[in-house]
């Protein structure tokens, strides 16, 4: 059935997308869902956890890339391997809990074929009498665990692609792998640790809907505006009360008490392969002892001049097409799980700047509980809109999503697509996203 | 049954019953000016402050909650819901610190949201004061059984 429509939906690709425009059957059509996780999630560079979430030989991790079922694993000699998580025997999940630790090899619960944690093959009950006369045994390459084509780690981040060509993660990433350097330059010892939680969110939607949403600078005021107000009434009260509120009561009333006319004054850094990254100064240098510290522990670490310029970097949100959304001056990322074509799985991380005081971990612990978590005051209302959005675009209203605003007034130079001074909440980002989908989605 | 017993057993059946019927001032009032309500991330996490969680809230992170929800605009709020809470298994527990009632129990929620309706259950753990003769909640933590699966959508409102 598939094979049969998607030389049909080939065709019709360069239909679907126009420069401020995009047809509603790229959002709601499972064929498009389909040939998306064949040529995208499939053959990109795929986020699929940090090296902090497996420290011990053993440990391991599951994860989806598209529509297969993976793993990332620690081997004895210290590489994070990421191997399809799946017997090549009869094709059992080898691991069947979400993360833990296969200590010495892996073992399948079917017929206690045994692997190393590299994929290769360790053992199978009486293999000599078993398979004599047989290709199969250890150096067969069918007997083996099957590894994703390619991975790669940068400052602890790692990736697959499960092709094996295209090109390395450095250049996939380009400009946007300023998400890991801000993330990781912000600590004292360079680098980050995991906070071992995962808060997991289901949103009935298209994966796209999500992405989008990520560097709409013109949502916020509209969207969160009930949780803007009802913290900026709060933050008022406690400054009434003892002179000075909490920073994470400040990240949450900017949604009312900057206006909707004020999100123009954002920009947005538009890159190849559909990466994006939204500046926007988040108010995380007061001058309170906690911050004072913090800036004196970065100094005695890198300089005066590099710390000033470590704090300066000016980020909101980095969005890595197709599936990460990295929040990295609040050591926060949520990497994007497609599950169907009208359902979406976010995997939400904290972590932790190494070296950093205790209380700058606890001012963005503050935003991941509450943005982040699933009481989420902010998120939750962004979930009903996809829904919206899910459910109008299977709609005969309307065959055409609008990306126009501010179309034409982006300024381009050397590939990089900048939003004119005050045109921040422009739909760049989605127009970029929409040119690398469509990229991704003709080659064959 | 103790007088003790049945005190606490009536204030459980309060604070759920306030939940079920939106009234959520009267439910934060149920706190000490220095309550927590807590919903671990982690049910092996033992303290509240610090790590990653749920719900970790003093009562002035449960005004921004209720304003939120009250505000014409909290959209995710507007579809019909609703909830419908059971409290059991009430035990008093040995060894509470001095001039605190620790107790435990079981919950059971049901919640409605459009078409859509989902099962949270787990236990509290009330830390109660008497204050003024009116007991008063120092911290409840909330286990969730379903606490680390991934959520159909989120949660709005305390459990």
């Amino acid at each position: 059935m598939l094979q049969e429509r998607v030389p049909d939906l080939s065709r019709r690709l360069s239909d679907y997308v126009e420069p401020d425009r995009v047809r509603r059957e790229v959002y709601t059509d499972p064929a498009v869902f389909e040939l998306e996780m064949q040529r995208i999630h499939e053959r990109v560079w795929i986020y699929c956890g940090h090296e902090s979430q497996v420290p011990k030989a053993g440990d391991y991790y599951t994860l989806q890339i598209g529509r297969q079922p993976m793993l990332m694993v620690r081997g004895a000699d210290g590489a994070v391997n990421v191997l399809y998580n799946r017997c090549p025997h009869r094709g059992t999940l080898m691991v069947g809990d979400r993360y833990g630790s296969s200590g010495e090899f892996f073992r399948c619960s079917y017929h206690a074929w045994t692997f190393h944690h590299d994929g290769r093959l360790r053992n199978i009950p009486m293999m000599e009498s078993g398979y004599a006369g047989t290709p199969y045994g250890r150096e067969h390459p069918d007997c083996s665990m099957k590894r994703a084509a390619r991975v790669e780690n940068y400052r602890g981040f790692v990736f697959a692609s499960l092709a094996a060509e295209g090109p390395s993660l450095r250049d996939f990433l380009g400009e946007a792998i300023v998400a890991f350097d801000d993330m990781c330059d912000r600590a004292p010892q360079g680098e980050v640790e995991i906070v071992p939680n995962c808060f997991r969110v289901i949103q009935k939607s298209n994966w796209k809907i999500f992405l989008e949403n990520q560097l709409d600078a013109l949502h916020p005021s509209v969207t969160h505006q009930s949780t803007g107000r009802a913290a900026h009434e709060v933050e008022k009260e406690i400054e009434k009360q003892t002179g000075k509120a909490p920073l994470s009561y400040h990240m949450l009333s900017a949604f009312a008490t900057v206006t909707i006319d004020k999100w123009d004054n954002f920009q947005t850094l538009n890159y190849p392969h559909g990466h994006c990254v939204l500046t926007g100064y988040m108010g995380l240098r007061p001058k309170d002892p906690d911050t004072l510290a913090y800036e004196k522990t970065l100094a005695d670490a890198y300089g005066q001049k590099r710390m000033e310029e470590i704090l300066a970097v000016n980020i909101h949100h980095v969005l890595i097409y197709p599936g990460l959304s990295v929040q990295s001056p609040l050591q926060q990322l949520r990497a994007v799980r497609p599950l169907g074509v009208d359902r979406t799985l976010t995997e939400i991380w904290h972590f932790r700047l190494k070296g950093a005081p205790e209380a700058i971990y606890r001012r963005s612990l503050a935003y991941y509980n509450l943005v982040n978590s699933p009481a989420t005051l902010v998120n939750a209302d962004d979930l009903e809109n996809f829904w919206k959005c899910h459910q109008g675009l299977a709609s005969q209203g309307g065959d055409w999503v609008s990306f126009a605003r501010h179309f034409g007034r982006d300024l381009e130079r050397n590939g990089v697509v900048e939003t004119a001074p005050n045109c921040g909440t422009s739909e760049a980002p989605m127009r970029n996203q929409m040119k690398a989908w469509a990229q991704y989605m003709r080659t064959q | 049954m103790t007088d003790t017993q049945h005190e606490v057993e009536q204030f459980l059946y309060r604070q759920s019953e306030l939940l079920d019927t939106r009234q959520w001032q009267a439910w934060i009032d149920l706190f000490a000016d220095d309550g927590v309500y807590w919903m671990p991330a982690d049910p092996a996490h033992k303290h509240w402050d610090g790590v990653p969680s749920i719900f970790a809230e003093d009562k002035s992170l449960m005004a921004v909650r209720m304003k939120r929800v009250l505000h014409p605009d909290a959209w995710s709020q507007r579809p019909l819901w609703g909830t419908n809470h059971v409290v059991s298994n009430i035990v008093l527990l040995e060894g509470s610190p001095k001039d605190e009632i620790v107790v435990r129990s079981r919950f059971h929620m049901m919640e409605l949201r459009r078409d859509d309706v989902r099962h949270f259950a787990g236990s509290y753990k009330h830390h109660l004061k008497k204050i003024g003769g009116d007991y008063r909640i120092k911290l409840q933590r909330v286990d969730m059984t379903n606490a680390q699966a991934a959520y159909d959508y989120v949660l709005q409102v305390w459990v």
